[in-house]
């Protein structure tokens, strides 16, 4: 059968679709990783009024203003304190945080590092694009050594963060890392975020083809879309420390995974009270 | 009286700080969210133990972002949110009461002023933050600012800060000082029933309906309904320029409706906010303008030179911002000269200044001690002698 | 002499490969390729034509009409929702 022209999508439910199309260039990664995320709120049992999407400023951090559910579009890097509040006031929120790399490691590591210490029950979900994509492709803190970017213009110095190591290492109950490629099993991430109670990461690589891309001798998304298809091997039981991301060497894969899953008490501020009550 | 209970009603020799964290027990805090900072820690701590006995949330965030964020959150998740702080947090601070102005959300900010700048004077009396606390964060915006001048008002202005956050959807600043902070002084809590309570506006419309639309102020007053996480209204917060829907509107045209709204909601309704005292006012030749730890030295200063024969009175600032600027203008109808003791090098005073014609002359000291009536006394009959 | 089946599933007639009704939006879409480049049975190409913003929206490719198999992996790729497949449901046939 040939296709059908039609005006609507069954995943429209989840958005606001008066806002549709959304701001994101031709072959962004956010797109498939919000599709995932909106599938799993959809999948998740729990109505679109307990979920609330919190984010920062930056690409990724516009996507709550594009999903039917109560959303927060905050400052830069303090979206996760911002969340806490919420899931802390109101626990029968399903909260999210949905932002990117540079908004939530570099000016808000700080606090990235403190709720997961916490281990408040939130969903912190990491749009990975290596760079400041809103402001014109600047490095950031997850820009692979060597990489170019307007603000590191002969190559990064820097070493990146290995974020899932850094996320188990600050006490998170469920670390994943997936692409924007391998939408099904992040979208099945999501889902198990959701269930579990504390704090949760997800680091979605996504391609960049403007602010990463371009000056990464990249020619366009497809062409990055398929250096995550080539390199990416999938490992749950991987060793944390070996996580990080070296475009250099060709041989050192992308490993993928949902490496932590544990048990832990969440965060409860009056957890010393209800002691006290035994 | 169990620790259970909100009000602590009675009378107390209660340390000013304390004070604070009773008025907010009192108002029905329900969030606190700070970081430890002389000369504000005892807020934190006095909270820390009367919150959680009554279900309410502390939480010590890692720093002053983190608390100025969690604010905005807890109040948009329907809690009566407040933190406590100095003026290294305060300027901490500052990104997010600018998200907390643009976003509408009402909260409170303790400020215990102590020396500054910068580190400054860290357990001793300053006033130097009034300016940073109108104009800290970029943009326009309006906020309301009280400066107690003693423990009562402490206990009293908390509560009240609450009430005008929640009337007005704007942040609220008490600008106490250390000196207030520090001081014991008697406090009279009164019954829970007679604490006064204002309630936040609510929509009319009920979630799901397509014809609301929440940044909309469809009252006199300029202030939308609120809606809270978890409502079923799932609203967009945002903190870039938006338009009725609460959507991102970034173009001229929206902007400069929106901010025009935030800054006309309070410019316009002044005077059901703006709150001073007037002491020997009615005849006087002359008026000293003063505010927090500084009112106390200057009322003394004032009943010597009243002894003395100088017809001299004092208009106590307790609303600070807005200011009160018709106040001034008639006043300057009356008196020679306005005299402005400050623990700062000249801001109040520059305000004062901006609505008169007359002499404006400050008794100014960059703060680490209390202003002692003496330099105001001089200054009075300095500028009665020339006047 | 005439093959002979040795051996053979049993439930050879009841298993079927689904097949899907692809559905696409050509407003939305921004052109990426996503959808045809990683649709594992190709059964997508670059239309000539163009939506208002000037991208060729992808289509059925000629022969292919019978080949989706309703995995729905255009679908939750798409970054722009602007296409996704349906199971087509049919009566049983006996073989």
């Amino acid at each position: 059968m040939p296709e059908i022209k039609v005006e609507s999508h069954p995943i429209d439910i989840v958005f606001r679709t008066e806002r549709l199309p959304h701001i994101f260039c031709p072959g962004c990664g956010i797109g498939p990783a919000t599709h995932a995320y909106a599938q799993a709120i959809l999948e998740s049992g729990i109505p679109k009024d307990r979920h609330a999407c919190v984010s920062g400023i930056g690409c990724s951090a516009r996507v709550p203003g594009y999903i039917d559910v109560d959303s927060y579009h905050t400052t830069h890097g303090r979206s996760i304190p911002f969340a806490t509040a919420i899931a802390v006031v109101k626990p029968e929120m399903e909260v999210t945080v949905f932002s990117g790399d540079g908004d939530l490691f570099g000016i808000g590591g700080n606090h990235f590092i403190h709720a997961a210490r916490r281990n408040v029950d939130i969903n912190v979900i990491c749009i990975n694009n290596f760079n400041y994509g809103m402001t014109g492709g600047q490095a950031g803190p997850t820009l692979p050594l060597g990489a170019r970017a307007t603000t590191a213009p002969y190559g990064n110095t820097e070493p990146p963060f290995n974020l899932p190591y850094l996320a188990a290492a600050c006490g998170a109950v469920f670390v994943a890392r997936w692409t924007a490629l391998h939408v099904r099993q992040l979208k099945d991430a999501i889902l198990r975020a959701m269930q579990k109670k504390g704090f949760t990461f997800i680091e979605v690589l996504s391609p960049c083809p403007v602010g990463f891309g371009s000056p990464n001798d990249i020619g366009d998304a497809i062409e990055e879309v398929w250096l995550y298809r080539e390199r990416c091997v999938v490992d749950h039981n991987a060793c944390l420390p070996d996580l990080e991301i070296d475009l250099r060497r060709k041989d050192v894969p992308f490993v993928m995974g949902n490496f932590v899953d544990i048990e832990k008490e969440p965060y409860d501020p009056l957890a010393m009270m209800k002691k006290k009550g035994e | 009286m169990s620790a259970e209970e909100r009000v602590l009603t009675g009378s107390h020799f209660l340390l000013g700080d304390i004070a604070c964290a009773e008025g907010a027990m009192a108002a029905g805090c329900d969030f606190f969210g700070g970081y430890p900072i002389t000369p504000s820690t005892e807020v934190a701590e006095r909270l820390a133990l009367r919150m959680p006995p009554v279900g309410a949330i502390f939480m010590q965030m890692e720093d002053e972002l983190a608390s100025m964020a969690a604010l905005v959150g807890a109040s948009l998740a329907g809690a009566r949110a407040m933190s406590a702080t100095s003026g290294p947090g305060f300027s901490l601070m500052m990104e997010n009461i600018g998200m907390a102005a643009m976003m509408e959300v009402p909260c409170v900010v303790v400020n215990i002023q102590r020396g500054a700048p910068s580190t400054g004077l860290p357990t001793l009396v300053g006033q130097s933050d009034m300016m940073q606390c109108r104009w800290g964060s970029h943009g326009d915006y309006e906020i309301v600012a009280y400066s107690p001048s003693s423990p009562q008002e402490c206990f009293d202005y908390v509560i009240k800060a609450f009430n005008t956050a929640d009337r007005w959807r704007i942040p609220v600043f008490v600008m106490a000082d250390e000196l207030i902070g520090h001081m014991t002084e008697r406090v009279v809590i009164p019954p829970a029933d007679q604490i006064p309570r204002v309630e936040r506006k609510r929509p009319r419309y009920k979630p799901g309906d397509e014809s609301f639309l929440p940044f909309l102020a469809e009252d006199e007053d300029l202030v939308p309904p609120i809606v809270h996480a978890g409502e079923g209204y799932r609203v967009n917060y945002d903190s870039l320029t938006h338009d009725e829907k609460g959507y991102p509107a970034t173009f001229p045209e929206p902007h400069d409706r929106l901010v025009r709204r935030l800054v006309d909601k309070i410019r316009l309704h002044t005077d059901q906010i703006i709150e001073y005292e007037e002491i020997f006012l009615d005849d006087a030749e002359l008026a000293v303008v003063a505010y927090g730890s500084t009112a106390r030295s200057a009322r003394r200063a004032v009943n010597e030179a009243r002894r003395e024969g100088i017809r001299v009175g004092l208009l106590r600032l307790i609303c600070v911002w807005p200011f009160p600027e018709n106040k001034i203008r008639e006043l300057s109808n009356q008196v020679k000269a306005f005299v402005v003791p400050e623990l700062n090098l000249g801001q109040m005073s520059r305000e004062t200044e901006r609505f008169t014609c007359l002499p404006v002359i400050g008794v100014n000291h960059a703060g680490g001690v209390m202003m002692a009536p003496d330099p105001i006394l001089d200054t009075i009959r300095e500028v009665a002698k020339n006047a | 002499m005439a093959g002979v089946i040795v051996r053979q599933p049993l439930d050879r007639t009841k298993v079927r490969i689904p097949r899907g009704q692809l559905y696409i939006i050509p407003e939305r879409c921004k052109g990426c390729r996503f959808c045809i480049d990683f649709c594992p049975r190709d059964v997508l190409v670059e239309t000539s034509e163009m939506n208002a913003k000037g991208y060729h929206y992808p289509i059925v490719a000629e022969g292919k009409e019978d080949e989706c198999i309703a995995c729905q992996f255009c679908s939750i790729l798409c970054p722009e929702f602007a296409i996704y497949t349906e199971e087509i449901v049919e009566e049983e046939s006996v073989e």
